[in-house]
């Protein structure tokens, strides 16, 4: 069926390691070339780890799943170097309606805020996310991708673990410090270990058609409740690359997926939505449940779990692939300084209890879009409707109308690996992601964010400071750079207003760009204590 | 500290127990429902404030009190 894209077949090469006479060790072994693993060797790379990476399969993701991409994981992506392609083949559209039986409700006009390098989200079909993420990990020296190969046997230890791995050559050992597990929703790995991830699954399947059009259709996000061609289910159409529209049917508890995947029943439901002389061609169609539902802790020994197979959502709201990148990018600056010997050890459980509250709210928000769009009994369909009605003629209640919420990035506003408040009024507060400004450096354009990342950054307005601090802070460690806020132009005026440094002001920002502390007046001992605190050394004392 | 005002604070009490059955008076079941939820949605966006529908709700839930 699939006309616009064809999958690439990446080569099975063998190892060494599979001629090896005992398994060979590695610091670090990803299990999964998904979004998540390879997000994960791609940040730890970025972080100087090496890591290599196994895969079952010899290509990216088959058919119609994640199409949305949020702002902060095309952040991400740009930490990595990936995210020009994303933007460029990716759709951005502004503009929505809302359908309620036979007439349009609303419509809306997203307006993104200006004064960001990456755009609020773009959609685009995963496996052109996946395809240019390869593209970059193959340039990438410090990673080792190995397709075709599977992990079937896994002995976990508190020191290590001890693998499997089964090719077309056969089966070899590989053994490593620690094994990050992506292997997606259904992850046998967490079945094979006893672990359980929990929660609900949803009474309801979707049909998940991606259509080509041949006549030029609006790049806008249409979504229909109880509309007149599929009564009593919503439906959901918008744009993809490649001029590719992905439709979303709900089908009720009671559909077939085998009969209804069929083309022949496709075809009259696209029909009587879009109207029979529209002229389309089906690229995929499959037929989905969706859970939401996550495991209680994401770390068993030193094998970590991450993406979908420690946390999943329904996909109202997008939040699988984007949530999963945000707890890979949490994971992976630790991660690399413990094994480095430059973090407690202890740091790894933040990566638990900081994406344990992630998960759970982006579960909160995909339950609460799934509610609104399926409701759950005759009085919640009452409310519903009425919603919906109401907006018609009142804006107050389209705040209500949920067909999913854009994700946007968690805060970490109660981590432990937090300092307290100094005193610094306004801006960003700690816990929170960095925002990006456009900026000059030495007359040439730049982003904000392009400075932070991949080491801690002091941000610091050194006006009322003694001459010699900012050399001092510099020596605080390796791992810290000090950018002093005076070397930034700030010809928008928004680095000012979003981030409100004045004379002394400072922000420890950490790798993953979240700041871990502020300063009134920065110096020496608050800022080394609040990097000993964000590199976890304060959970020790705690124990 | 209860934001939820419980004392009266109606102009017009009885005018507006007198309209609310009035409005109810002709509908069936089902449209006063209808009525009711759309009444809940109008006054609950009218007073915003998170704490006090949360006492509220909190308080009609208590159905046997
Ligand atoms: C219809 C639909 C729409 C969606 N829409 C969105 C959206 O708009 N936005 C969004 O953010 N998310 C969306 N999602 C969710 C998104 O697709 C997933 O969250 C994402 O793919 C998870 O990535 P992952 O890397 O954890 O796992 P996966 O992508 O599932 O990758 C797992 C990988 O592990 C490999 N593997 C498995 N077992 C082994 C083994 N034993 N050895 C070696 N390799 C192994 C597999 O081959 C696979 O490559 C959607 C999902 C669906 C189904």
């Amino acid at each position: 069926m699939q006309k616009t894209y064809s999958n690439p077949i990446y080569p099975y090469r063998k190892s060494p390691d599979q001629d090896a006479a005992s398994a060979v060790h590695h610091p670090v072994i990803i299990i999964g070339a998904g979004p998540c693993g390879m997000a994960a060797a791609l940040d730890l790379a970025k972080q100087g780890q090496a890591s290599v990476i196994l895969d079952d399969n010899n290509t990216v993701s088959v058919g119609s799943r994640a199409i949305c991409f949020s702002k902060r994981t095309l952040e991400i992506m740009d930490r990595y170097g990936c995210a020009t392609p994303m933007v460029e083949k990716g759709v951005t559209w502004q503009k929505g309606k809302v359908f309620f039986k036979e007439e349009q409700v609303y419509e809306f006009d997203l307006l993104p805020e200006s004064g960001h390098k990456l755009p609020a989200f773009i959609n685009l079909q995963q496996y052109y996310f996946e395809e240019y993420m390869v593209n970059l990990i193959d340039k990438e020296p410090l990673i080792d991708l190995r397709w075709k190969n599977k992990l079937v046997e896994l002995d976990s230890q508190g020191d290590g673990n001890q693998l499997k791995v089964e090719t077309e050559d056969g089966v070899y050992d590989l053994s490593c410090d620690y094994l990050l597990v992506a292997d997606g929703a259904n992850s046998k790995i967490r079945s094979g270990l006893g672990l359980e991830s929990k929660g609900q699954v949803f009474q309801d399947r979707f049909l998940i058609a991606d259509v080509v059009m041949k006549a030029d259709f609006p790049t806008e996000r249409w979504f229909w409740f109880d509309p007149e061609f599929h009564r009593n289910q919503s439906v959901l159409l918008h744009k993809q690359a490649d001029n590719v529209w992905r439709i979303d049917f709900q089908l009720g508890w009671d559909a077939d997926p085998e009969e209804e995947k069929k083309e022949e029943n496709i075809r009259p439901r696209i029909e009587a939505m879009l109207g029979k002389d529209v002229e389309f061609e089906l690229e995929w169609a499959s037929v989905y449940t969706f859970q939401c539902r996550k495991m209680d802790d994401y770390i068993h020994n030193r094998v970590v779990f991450m993406g979908d197979a420690a946390h999943q959502v329904s996909p109202f709201g997008a939040r699988g692939a984007n949530g999963g990148v945000q707890s890979v990018e949490n994971l992976a600056w630790k991660l690399a300084r413990i094994l480095k010997g430059e973090a407690s050890p202890m740091l790894l459980e933040s990566y638990n209890s900081e994406r344990q509250h992630g998960a759970t709210e982006n579960i909160l928000n995909s339950t609460r879009a799934t509610d609104f769009i399926t409701p759950k009994n005759d009085i919640s369909r009452v409310f519903r409707d009425e919603t919906l009605r109401l907006a018609k003629h009142y804006p107050f209640a389209r705040s209500l109308v949920n067909s999913g919420r854009l994700s946007m990035p968690c805060d970490y506003r109660n981590s432990t690996l937090n300092s307290i408040d100094s005193g610094f009024q306004g801006g960003l507060e700690v816990g929170f992601v960095c925002q990006d400004a456009p900026i000059k450096i030495d007359g040439r354009n730049s982003w904000l964010l392009e400075q932070l990342g991949n080491r801690f950054v002091l941000l610091v307005n050194p006006e009322t400071l003694a001459d010699d601090e900012l050399t001092k802070l510099a020596a605080i460690s390796d791992d810290l750079e000090v950018i002093d806020s005076r070397t930034l132009e700030d010809p928008e005026g928004l680095f000012a207003k979003r981030y409100a440094l004045l004379g002394g002001h400072a922000y420890l920002v950490r790798p993953d760009q979240y700041i871990a502390a502020k300063f009134k007046q920065a110096n020496v001992s608050d800022v080394s204590a609040a990097m000993k605190r964000a590199l976890g050394f304060n959970l020790e004392k705690a124990q | 500290m209860s934001k939820l005002i419980t004392d009266n604070h109606f102009s017009d009490a009885d005018a507006f127990y007198a309209s609310l059955t009035d409005a109810h008076r002709e509908l069936t079941p089902e449209d006063s429902e209808r009525l009711n939820a759309r009444l809940i949605l109008l006054l609950a966006n009218h007073i915003g404030d998170k704490q006090v529908l949360f006492e509220a709700l909190d308080i009609a839930a208590q159905l046997e009190q």
